[in-house]
């Protein structure tokens, strides 16, 4: 199980929280950040031992992308190496839908980056790792959107 | 209206969206804070609004205040009324903001029951989609047990992007809503096989869960997963499915060799990518056992190149050193070498691997390099942990690795150089636990702790709570209590009468007020003997001037012990001053020995019979509770041991009586201490260095066995070590508790000495302690899922009902005491136990007999197909019966039936293994009944026999005939013939006892409007059906025919002939035989796993018609009589659901209950029932 997805810049400012269970989500959010900056790019993307998430059965996992820090608070069901494929997967998700996602359209569009995540991982679990199949499923999503949209305006 | 339409639209052009926000406070840098209490506002408008749009942008932008940090709980029911939306962008945004900020604490949670289940059947796949990961997020019990039903429903969805979802989010309905997970799980099985490799990979990661909590459940789906594991190209699913490889292996080990090729396949088709096969290979060690050597070596050499493979190869390593330790521990050196890398992670990592690959023979070199790896460690989160590594390798196993204790306590002195650790108290207990334990290295332990207390000022320099200053605890206790070996008494008692002293912690500084006067005494003692009263004095006199400086400590317990001390010391000043010999009387205070007391000793400790402990002693006192625990608290602040020792002296003297009266009592039970187990446990539970186990025990009366069982214990424990390691426990009367640290547990220990007897008895439960705190979690992690769990649950009813007869007095009770834990039922007598056993036996049969067994037909469910011959066809016998077990077969009233249930089948197959024996019973049986019925009826011979079919061997019932029931679970029905609503199977076994050979039979009936024969197409009413065999003599088959049904409420008589052509010597005749079948209404009936709730709810439900019948005169055990009527037990469903419930009211008299939907079908089952019960 996925416990905890969390996306903040360098300065720790959250850019997407998500929990699948009740937490203390800005501490959690704070000492993350904190573990998790001061670890070099070069090292293990692995990192155990947070107090206040889980015990010791969960870890993090995270990605360093420019700007931004993708972690990912797991338990020992998950295999560390899928779930930074998971995290690539994610990215690439992101990248698409943004058309070259930077920090900014995180920033701006949260709700857009939660339902693309919604794609990826449902309540803490994985559901859907082929980047195409959520991208259409995505897509099919924005399009319902706009058709809805569009008569109110017309 | 519409004019509110435009405006609404164009007050939402003016409102701020999302992104404006999102600028605006990133405008706001310098009052953040006030801009968006600013929005909140602005929100709270918008959310008043009528427009649904507005309302929707407001919760949006709540959903991302909630991300920084805000409370948008208040919006809770705003946010339910944007997920009723009709639109999808407003239901979605609705949905979002629902799975951030609800959880189950969540009142209004339970308004959006119908809501999400409306969502749900909604056509639109996005809306059900949408619902579906919203619930993921919040779902609670209430709501699990309410949708589970339709999400089930929709994992059969025609869309693959739906029935992933709602593959899925059953995990979560599992955990809510555990008895959820019987019905689910065959479909769940079967979305394992699902074209779309979304869905199976979802399958797969729900069944991955499952297994995780409780693996053995779902052993028997490794066939199908190694099917999947060879096949999948998906590396998502093999990862989990070597995931789950690795818990089930463990469960059985023909497994690990079966996938040893395919994994290595595995590995060697990912051989491209480096990362894959790691990611292959990293649980595979556990799965594989042995095959993955070779991985492993992959593993070790791996991680040089890539950081995350390092980790990876350590974290593998580490998993494989549960199984092979030799192969790991062959890599020692590159795991040293790990110590050194700056990555944190990989440096925890290496630590945790060094602890299981230390020996005795690599022990001192390895710490050796972690000694040094502290002295160079930055961060004191890893220089602890490296000290409690350090701590943990060597005390694991009971000092298993250690040869050289002086070299230990060498160790433990030289770490208490570090500066600004936690983890000052577990150096302490290790100190006082090794020269406690450890009786030779005692004066060693003296000497390297009288240089510590000497050198105090170096280590107190840090006075943090739990600092190394902690060590000094250890160190004034050790000094004082073994003060015999002190070289140099007098020099350190001046040590510890230091005034530095003064400035330790609390608890520190009376565990030195306590050592002094014990190292006084002993100086008193060597001086007095040695004859130098002046020296003597003088010592005396140093107390006193110096214990003042305690009297006036802010430390309550300090304070006392000082006083309390400085006017013993002033009293014997007093003595002395009139040469009166003192010291043998003050060292008297201090005799005796301590031993370790087990951490759990006092756990074990059994609850005398007849003790209540909840019960209270005296009425309580209603206003003074508050009282009381008002000076608790403060004392717990300021330090929580006063407070233990505090109430014992308040009435010491009633103590004391009540100890004597205990010891007394328990006189004849022989005793024993048993060591302590590895300390490293101990200490993860305790909180601080007052639990230490060491006690002074209080006794007035020597105790007569010292503690063999400690020995042999020790013996068996620490084999290998040397002959210093064996403490001999050694019990002394004391009349005082002593040092400061025993008070607290002297308390424990009166009660652990006087229990310990029977504790001694069963070792096994020795055994099972320790792993207690883990096996009650494990069953509170597995209770969502466990099959056993479960079944309690459900048997609920039957429990009441079949232990009635046994003990009708407290029926009730016991049935609410079923439900608390297995734990209390080892405390029940065993007779108690007996029973609840055989109840529960019984409480498991009765779902399983109907599907199984085919026990009812033994029941007035029969179809009394009673053939009896007329005419003079005299050779030929027509047995009409059950067929054998597993052809029982089912009729239907036309509900489309449920899956499989996996236990079923798992029964099922079992049940198929006894069916030869069976049969065997059968036959014999058979002719038993022959032969009776014979004797009975002489005039023709060819009467129909009953059969017995049994299942009960004690009590044959003779069940002449069948019927049965549905087309429901194909599993059971072998035939597999009847799937179709509303028909009934028959089938007759035909056996030809005369000479002649049976040829061209037909078995006709007249139908009625009700139940009709189904004929071949084309034929008409009153042809016949054929039966597609011969029958040449003695010899006996089964011919099934099915019977359409159009109403179930009634039972039916249907008259038939069977026409056959008997062949023998003599030539051939034609003859008849009439016979007639008897559809009875239970034997419509189809047996419905259910669970208690849904029973419950449906019960409640008010829908069901309420009967009831008594009958009198049964003379046959409950049991079996139960047996019987379990068949109708969990009949239920939504319509035509009948459930029956049976409870003996008295010794010869049976009552049975029923709900039906339909009073009539009720009441002809009962009529049965009654008919049935009549005959017992």
């Amino acid at each position: 199980m996925i416990q905890a997805i969390l996306v903040f810049n360098n300065h720790g400012k959250p850019r997407l929280v998500r929990f699948y269970q009740q937490e203390i989500q800005q501490q959690i959010v704070r000492e993350t950040f904190h573990l998790v900056l001061k670890r070099d790019d070069n090292i293990c993307n692995f990192l155990e031992g947070g107090s206040l998430i889980g015990g010791s059965d969960y870890k993090l996992i995270y990605r360093h992308y420019a700007t931004l820090y993708f972690v990912f608070c797991v338990d020992s069901s998950e295999s560390e190496l899928g779930i930074l494929d998971l995290i690539q997967v994610f990215v690439e998700t992101l990248d698409k839908c943004f058309e070259n996602v930077c920090e900014l359209d995180l920033i701006f569009h949260m709700d857009k980056v939660h339902y693309i995540l919604q794609e990826v991982v449902m309540g803490g679990m994985v559901l859907e790792t082929n980047m195409n199949e959520i991208v259409a499923q995505i897509e099919a999503q924005n399009r319902l959107e706009k058709s809805e949209v569009t008569p109110r305006w017309a | 209206m519409a004019l509110k339409m435009v405006k609404g639209s164009i007050d939402r052009m003016f409102d701020k969206n999302l992104q404006d926000l999102v600028r605006g406070i990133r405008n706001h840098k310098e009052d953040e804070a006030k801009y968006i209490s600013q929005c909140i506002d602005e929100i709270k408008q918008e959310l008043k609004q009528d427009n649904i749009a507005v309302k929707a942008n407001a919760v949006c932008k709540l959903t991302y205040l909630q991300m920084l940090g805000y409370d948008i709980s208040w919006a809770a029911f705003n946010i339910i009324e944007v997920m009723s939306a009709s639109k999808f962008t407003f239901k979605r945004i609705g949905y979002l903001a629902a799975s951030q900020c609800f959880h189950e604490g969540t009142d209004v949670i339970m308004l959006t029951t119908n809501q999400i289940r409306k969502d749900l059947s909604s056509p639109s796949q996005y809306d059900t989609g949408v619902a579906l990961t919203g619930l993921s997020c919040f779902v609670t019990p209430d709501l699990a047990r309410d949708l589970a039903n339709d999400i089930m429903t929709l994992m059969s969805h025609t869309k693959p992007y739906i029935r992933k979802k709602a593959v899925l989010i059953m995990y979560k309905v599992f955990l809510k809503y555990p008895e959820s997970l019987r019905p689910a799980f065959p479909r769940l099985k079967e979305k394992l096989e699902d074209p779309d490799p979304g869905v199976q990979s979802a399958a797969v990661n729900v069944i991955c869960e499952l297994a995780r909590r409780n693996p053995k459940n779902y052993l028997s789906l490794a066939p199908l997963f190694f099917k999947l594991m060879t096949s999948s190209t998906n590396n998502w699913v093999l990862i989990k499915i070597i995931k789950l490889f690795g818990a089930l292996t463990p469960l059985e080990p023909r497994l690990g060799k079966k996938l040893i090729e395919p994994l290595t396949n595995l590995i060697h088709s990912h051989l491209g990518s480096l990362g894959a096969r790691m990611r292959l290979v990293l649980p595979a060690p556990r799965s594989s056992g042995s095959g993955c050597r070779p991985g492993l070596a992959l593993c070790v050499q791996a991680p040089k190149p890539v950081r995350a493979l390092k980790y990876l190869g350590l974290l593998a390593m580490s998993k494989i050193l549960r199984t092979h330790p030799k192969s790991v521990q062959a890599h020692k050196d590159l795991v040293l070498q790990c110590l050194d890398d700056k990555d944190e992670s990989i440096r925890l990592r290496a630590l945790d691997l060094l602890y299981g690959m230390v020996s005795k023979k690599n022990l001192v070199e390895i710490v050796k390099k972690l000694m040094s790896h502290v002295d160079k460690a930055e961060g004191t989160t890893y220089r602890d942990e490296l000290l409690t590594k350090i701590i943990d390798i060597c005390s694991q196993c009971n000092y298993q690795h250690i040869t050289n204790f002086q070299w230990y306590i060498s160790v433990l002195v030289e770490l208490t150089r570090l500066e600004g650790t936690r983890h000052g108290h577990l150096i302490a207990a290790q100190m006082l636990d090794v020269a406690i334990r450890v009786k030779a290295i005692r004066k060693f332990a003296v000497s390297q702790m009288s240089a510590l207390l000497d050198s105090a000022h170096l280590v107190a320099s840090s006075t943090q709570r739990n600092g190394i200053c902690e060590v000094l605890y250890a160190a004034a206790w050790i000094c004082g209590e073994f003060s015999e070996h002190l070289q140099e008494p007098h020099q350190t008692l001046e040590a510890m009468l230091r005034p530095k002293v003064t400035t330790l912690p609390g608890h520190i500084q009376a565990v030195y007020v306590q050592n002094v006067v014990k190292l006084y005494a002993s100086i008193l003692q060597q001086k007095e003997q040695a004859a130098e009263p002046e020296a003597a004095q003088d010592v005396t006199q140093l107390m006193v001037d110096r214990l003042p400086q305690f009297v006036q400590s802010a430390d309550l317990e300090v304070q006392e012990r000082a006083s309390c001390i400085l006017q013993l010391v002033k009293h014997i000043q007093k003595l002395q001053a009139k040469d009166v010999p003192v010291a043998e009387e003050v060292s008297a205070l201090f005799a005796g020995e301590l031993n370790p007391v087990a951490p759990k000793a006092q756990k074990k400790v059994p609850v005398p019979e007849g003790l209540d402990l909840d019960a209270w002693i005296n009425e309580p006192p209603s206003d003074s509770e508050s009282e009381d625990e008002k000076p608790k608290a403060i004392f717990h602040e300021e330090e929580p041991r006063p407070a233990k020792p505090r109430q014992p002296e308040a009435d010491e003297e009633e103590l004391a009586r009540r100890r004597e009266a205990r010891k007394q009592e328990q006189a004849n039970n022989p005793f024993y201490i048993k060591s302590s187990p590895s300390p490293q446990k101990r200490y993860q539970d305790m909180p601080g260095v007052e639990h230490i186990p060491v006690v002074q025990i209080d006794l007035s009366v020597p105790l007569k066995v010292p503690g063999k069982y400690l020995l042999e214990k020790d013996r068996k424990k620490k084999k290998k070590k040397d002959k210093e390691k064996k403490g001999k426990p050694r019990r002394h009367s004391s009349l005082h508790t002593e040092s400061d640290e025993d008070i607290a547990p002297a308390q424990q220990v009166d009660i652990v000495t006087e229990e310990m007897p029977e504790n001694a008895l069963p070792s096994d439960e020795d055994d099972k302690d320790p792993n207690d705190p883990y096996r009650a979690l494990d069953i509170d992690l597995d209770k969502p899922l466990a099959d056993s769990e479960k079944l309690p649950v459900q048997k609920h009813r039957n429990t009441d009902t079949s232990k009635s007869p046994e003990k009708e007095d407290v029926p009730i009770v016991e049935k609410k005491v079923k439900k608390p834990k297995k734990k209390e039922k080892k405390h029940r007598e065993k007779e108690r136990e007996k029973r609840e056993k055989g109840k529960e036996q019984k409480e498991v049969r009765p779902r399983l007999f109907p599907a199984t067994w085919g026990l009812p037909l033994r029941l007035p469910c029969h179809v009394c197909s009673s053939a009896w011959l007329t005419g003079p066809a005299s050779q030929a016998t027509c047995l009409l019966s059950r067929p054998s077990l597993c052809h029982s077969l089912q009729g239907t009233t036309g509900r489309k039936s449920l899956t499989v249930n996996p236990d079923l089948v798992g029964l099922f197959q079992k049940s198929s293994k006894h069916r030869k024996k069976k049969h065997k019973k059968e036959k014999e049986e058979r002719s038993k009944d022959k032969k009776k019925s014979k004797k009975k009826k002489p005039p023709s011979d060819e009467a129909a026999e009953p059969v017995e079919n049994g299942a009960l061997d004690e009590d044959p019932l003779p069940v002449r005939g069948t019927s049965l029931a549905s087309h429901g679970p194909e599993t059971y029905d072998i035939q597999g013939s009847l799937q179709k609503d509303s028909q009934v199977t028959v089938s007759v076994v035909l056996e030809n006892q005369s000479s002649s050979f049976l040829k061209s039979m037909e078995l006709n009936v007249l139908d009625s409007l009700n139940t009709k024969l189904a004929r071949p197409e084309g034929s008409s009413v009153h042809d016949g059906v054929p039966v597609p065999f011969q029958l040449p003599p003695g010899i006996s088959n089964e011919a099934q025919f099915v019977f359409t049904i159009q109403s179930i409420v009634m039972a039916q008589k249907l008259k038939g002939t069977l026409s056959f052509i008997a062949k023998n010597d003599e030539g051939s005749t034609h003859e008849k035989l009439d016979f007639k079948l008897h559809f009875s209404c239970t034997s419509y009936l189809v047996t419905t796993p259910c669970y208690s709730d849904a029973f419950a709810k449906l019960l409640e439900s008010g829908d069901l018609s309420m009967s009831s019948i008594k009958v009198d005169g049964i003379s046959m055990s409950f049991q079996n009589l139960l047996a019987k009527i379990c068949f109708h037990h969990h009949f239920s469903g939504k319509r035509w659901g009948v459930a029956l419930n049976a409870c003996a009211v008295g010794e010869k008299s049976v009552s049975v209950d029923g709900k039906c939907s339909d009073s009539t079908l009720l009441s002809n089952v009962l009529e049965e029932m009654r008919a049935t019960l009549a005959k017992c």
